[in-house]
């Protein structure tokens, strides 16, 4: 990464009569058409002039490249970021993403000519059933949050289908959980009952028996949960919901460690996402595309979302099918309804399905392992300097509530930002919201020993720093393009746009 | 170890010392062995890079190859200069992360700040948002957020033009989040404005926003001309739905006075990929604000006064706000704001502008080549269309689809039923494809 900001605006590079592209020619000119068409009445037209840039290409190849050297990413270095799992990226995986015959593919394709295209939504589904535990995946949700919103519609969807829509409007949801989990409560219409922590930090079953009754819809739960502990008592937990009427939901965030140990359908979840851009490897570019595959257990398929994918063996008119329509796209009436206009994130799901098919059953039975290993080894080098509030086994991620030594005033945010000076990413800051200090650590199996070991020097090194010169770590950063940014100022006057900044 | 770990044997076993562990299933112990997974899981053994490719060869294989496309609907082909898809690879934007480290994430925050600008001034909005996941869901919140912007009002009144596909996804978000959708229904292929005037006269008090698509989902560019003061002396907002690219010569939701733009901005540049990723913009008033769901840039300086970049209005996120946050949405479609972002840049406005006058010359052209021998025509001949319209054919549409593509490897339209086609053209389809469909839509039967 560039410590030198380059800062410019595209904007500011614009000259009046420069250009960065040629209109393709069709070929037709206007005498070629003779028919009387409607013409676009003035009213309809646009008025106000339209400013965009005026650049060539080599200003606007060079504006964007020296943009992104301002920018950090794991292909950079070191994200040791808690619930984000930002694994490396792998390269194959872009190249199958663009191949040729999908990029041009249009959504409206009929299936007896996409049929390939099908069978990739079928394969990569069936795959992560197998992963899951699951009867059946939609690919359809575009991130993990529409996952967990799309869960909770085929939750209430199914209470409907009981007679039961109405009466069951509660989900249960952990002191600990993602803020996705109550906001796609609420978003979905649902009532959020927050469930309280025991001091390890598992769900406290006590606290748990007298929220169910026959109101509860679901139980939202990430095994291992935010602090990166293992429930031990799932089965207990899914057994007490169960018995109240209520369905499971498995927030797929945490899958990583589970990945070749065990699946969440195996410990009595109904309805699961996953995050494609977390456990499957595909890039977070910033903040997005993702994908959030949600899988239900049998009899609850049908009411996965509209438009659904599905493998025949006889036609509807019961012929054996053949290549050209063995795949088919449906629409089903008992269905959910519709979180997408199309298939989904389709070129997300085709980087994880080259994902899953290059690790493969022996790949896929290593990564989980590795993770927990990778974060377990962290958590043990680090633990005489930070404080450690759980002790015990963790998996993939675990949290630090700070410094051990107080006395400094070095906070986690502190130490956050000068660890951007060190050549890292920050961890997750600040949550889980259980302790005040909260340093959430997850460095995922792609990271080697030296890599490890090189950040483990350097926490040690900033704990050193803390009670040695506190200021140098309290002002941090100092060697990144910018050092902190005035954020109240930001809120309080918002400038959105290039017009409303001051030259 | 895989390729992608790492690991040596030596690594795993110093590890484990440090861990107090004697091997990766002690890490695990606290997990109930009637948990264990017993088996691998059934999936194929790893494959090399050369099985990969192939097996992805083998998939598109059995897709027919379609390298002519008149389908629209919502997403078009449009052409894309290279020069996009080289910066979009980059992998210090594709790798990065969502940029709450605003100090090693200028990058990521800068580009946003140019699509939320570009965004604006295509739109004729105030601001936008860093985007949505795609037009459908851009149009749900839209609605989501008129309600939540509407004290006390809960109902929604959404045309019937509006894409079937959109549609469902607002109506699906509606319908969980309790908020109610009536139909306005359509006149003559628009939305009836005597039917919208009649539900304010007799739900005005009710209705939180109005919903009307231009150009609509059979490709007509609706007269929305004094709409936005109809539905303003209700106190309800007026949404727009919109195609991005269409926007650099049609009127804009700004100059129609709406409260809030949404759509699909797949037409600037962004591959139709079987569905996606695609980009949903949403652009508002600056009063709407703070009821904006998913993520905003904004622009500040750092502790040297560096004009600098960082996420904004954070107070109405769910990581915030949980329960009481304006949307659950959690990511924007980053990458695909750099896309557009690249791409409107290299085109500019007078680049769209020829791109939309070839697009319609092309859709005039392929109108007249269809309908020349007089067993098609138009569904709605009166109507103003860009480059997308209805045709009604007296062949099967099906026959029309399944020789084009066979024959010619082009797809012809999207079926709306058995005798009308929904057709669209862009700059990317030349004379000799429009010739070449009219020659196989006569031999029609």
């Amino acid at each position: 990464m560039n410590r030198k900001v380059y800062g410019k605006l595209i904007f500011e590079l614009s000259r009046e009569g420069r250009r960065g592209y040629a209109t393709p020619k069709s070929g037709i000119s206007p005498e070629d058409v003779s028919i009387k068409q409607t013409p676009i009445p003035s009213s309809m037209t646009r008025k106000s002039s339209l400013s965009l840039p005026e650049v060539d290409e080599p200003t606007v190849v060079r504006h964007y490249n020296n943009m992104s050297t301002n920018n950090f990413g794991v292909d950079t270095g070191f994200y040791p970021l808690g619930s984000c799992t930002m694994k490396y990226n792998p390269k194959i995986n872009e190249e199958m993403a663009s191949h040729r015959l999908f990029a041009g593919l249009h959504p409206s394709t009929p299936a007896f000519a996409a049929q390939g295209a099908l069978e990739l939504y079928w394969t990569l589904q069936k795959a992560l059933c197998e992963i899951g535990g699951m009867e059946e995946f939609t690919l359809n949700p575009f991130a993990g949050a529409q996952g967990e919103l799309t869960g909770l519609m085929v939750i209430r969807t199914y209470h409907a289908s009981r007679g039961e829509g109405e009466k069951r409007r509660k989900v249960i949801i952990p002191d600990s959980a993602h803020g996705t989990n109550p906001a796609s409560a609420a978003v979905c219409g649902l009532e959020v009952v927050e469930v309280k922590s025991r001091p390890d930090g598992t769900v406290d079953v006590a606290d748990l028996k007298p929220l169910l009754d026959d109101t509860v819809a679901a139980m939202m739960l990430t095994n291992p949960n935010t602090l990166g502990i293992f429930e031990k008592e799932i089965p207990a937990i899914s057994a007490l919901v169960h018995e109240a009427g209520g369905l499971m939901y498995y927030d797929g965030a945490n899958l990583n460690p589970l990945l070749g140990v065990a699946r969440p359908g195996d410990m009595g979840f109904d309805v699961m996402h996953v995050n494609l851009h977390k456990t499957f490897s595909t890039p977070h570019g910033g903040g997005g595309p993702g994908s959030g595959p949600v899988g239900v257990r049998k009899g609850l398929e049908k009411f996965l979302p509209n438009p659904k994918v599905v493998r025949r063996t006889v036609t509807p008119d019961g012929f054996p099918v053949n290549e050209t329509n063995r795949y088919a796209v449906e629409y089903s009436p008992v269905a959910l309804g519709s979180v997408s206009a199309t298939l989904g994130n389709f070129a997300v799901q085709a980087r994880a399905l080259a994902y899953i098919l290059t690790l493969g059953s022996d790949g896929l039975m290593e990564a989980g392992k590795l993770a927990t290993l990778n974060a377990t080894y962290i958590k043990e080098s680090l633990k005489d300097l930070y404080l450690l509030p759980i002790e015990g086994l963790s998996k993939h991620e675990f949290v630090f509530d700070g410094l051990r030594d107080k006395s400094t005033g070095v906070t986690t945010l502190n130490i956050a930002k000068r660890l951007l000076d060190h050549g890292y990413h920050a961890p997750t800051i600040y949550f889980p919201l259980l302790f005040h200090e909260s340093l959430m650590i997850e460095p995922t199996e792609t990271e080697s020993r030296e890599t490890l070991d090189e950040f483990i020097a350097a926490m040690r090194e900033i704990a050193r720093e803390a009670i040695e010169d506190p200021e140098t770590v309290k002002t941090a950063p100092h060697l990144t393009p910018v050092t902190r940014p005035d954020d109240t100022t930001a809120a309080l006057n918002p400038v959105l746009t290039f017009d409303n900044l001051e030259p | 170890m895989h390729r992608y770990f790492p690991h040596t044997q030596a690594d795993i076993k110093e590890m484990l010392d440090r861990c107090g562990a004697d091997s990766l299933d002690d890490l695990y112990g606290d997990v109930d062995p009637s948990l264990r997974l017993r088996q691998p899981y059934n999936l194929p053994e790893g494959m090399d890079e050369r099985a990969v490719r192939r097996f992805f060869d083998r998939l598109a294989g059995k897709n027919l190859p379609v390298e002519v496309c008149f389908a629209g609907g919502g997403f078009y082909d449009h052409g894309c200069p290279a020069a996009v898809k080289s910066i979009a690879s980059r992998s210090e934007f594709l790798t990065a992360y969502t940029p709450y480290q605003p100090e090693i994430s200028q990058g990521t925050l800068q580009y946003i700040f140019e699509y939320q600008t570009m965004m604006a001034r295509l739109t004729g909005m105030e601001i936008s948002n860093a985007s949505m996941y795609d037009g459908a869901t851009a149009t749900a919140e839209a609605v989501l957020m008129a309600v939540a912007s509407q004290r006390k009002r809960n109902l929604v009144l959404v045309s019937e033009t509006l894409s079937p596909d959109v549609r469902r996804v607002v109506d699906t978000y509606a319908r969980y989040h309790g908020v109610e959708i009536i139909t306005i229904p359509s006149e003559n292929g628009e939305t009836s404005r005597a039917e919208l005037t009649r539900l304010l006269e007799t739900r005005g008090k009710e209705v939180a926003g109005v919903v009307v698509p231009s150009p609509n989902y059979y490709g007509i560019i609706e007269d929305h001309e004094g709409l936005a003061d109809l539905c303003h002396s209700y106190k309800a907002l007026l949404i727009i739905n919109c195609v991005a690219s269409d926007l650099a010569v049609l009127r804009t939701p700004g100059e129609l006075g709406a409260d809030i733009a949404c759509g699909d901005a797949q037409s600037l540049g962004i591959p139709l990929s079987f569905g996606g990723p695609y980009l949903g913009f949403l652009c508002s008033t600056k009063s709407l604000m703070r009821k904006m769901p998913g993520r905003i840039v904004g622009a500040t300086t750092d502790s040297e006064g560096r004009r600098c970049f960082v996420l904004t209005l954070q107070a109405r996120e769910q990581h915030i706000r949980r329960e009481k946050a304006t949307s659950n949405i959690c990511s924007n479609q980053g990458l695909m704001t750099l896309w557009v972002s690249v791409y409107m840049s290299l085109v500019g406005a007078e680049g769209l502008r020829e791109i939309n006058e070839t697009s319609r010359l092309t859709a005039l052209y392929l109108l007249e080549k269809m309908t020349a021998d007089g067993r098609a025509r138009l569904r709605y001949p009166s109507k103003p269309f860009l480059n997308e319209f209805l045709l009604e054919t007296d062949y099967p549409v099906d026959a029309l689809i399944a020789a084009a593509v066979k024959k010619a490897d082009i797809l012809p339209g999207i079926k709306i039923d058995d005798h009308t086609i929904l057709m669209a053209a862009t700059e990317m389809q030349t004379r000799e494809d429009v010739d070449r469909l009219a020659d196989i839509a006569k031999t029609c039967v």
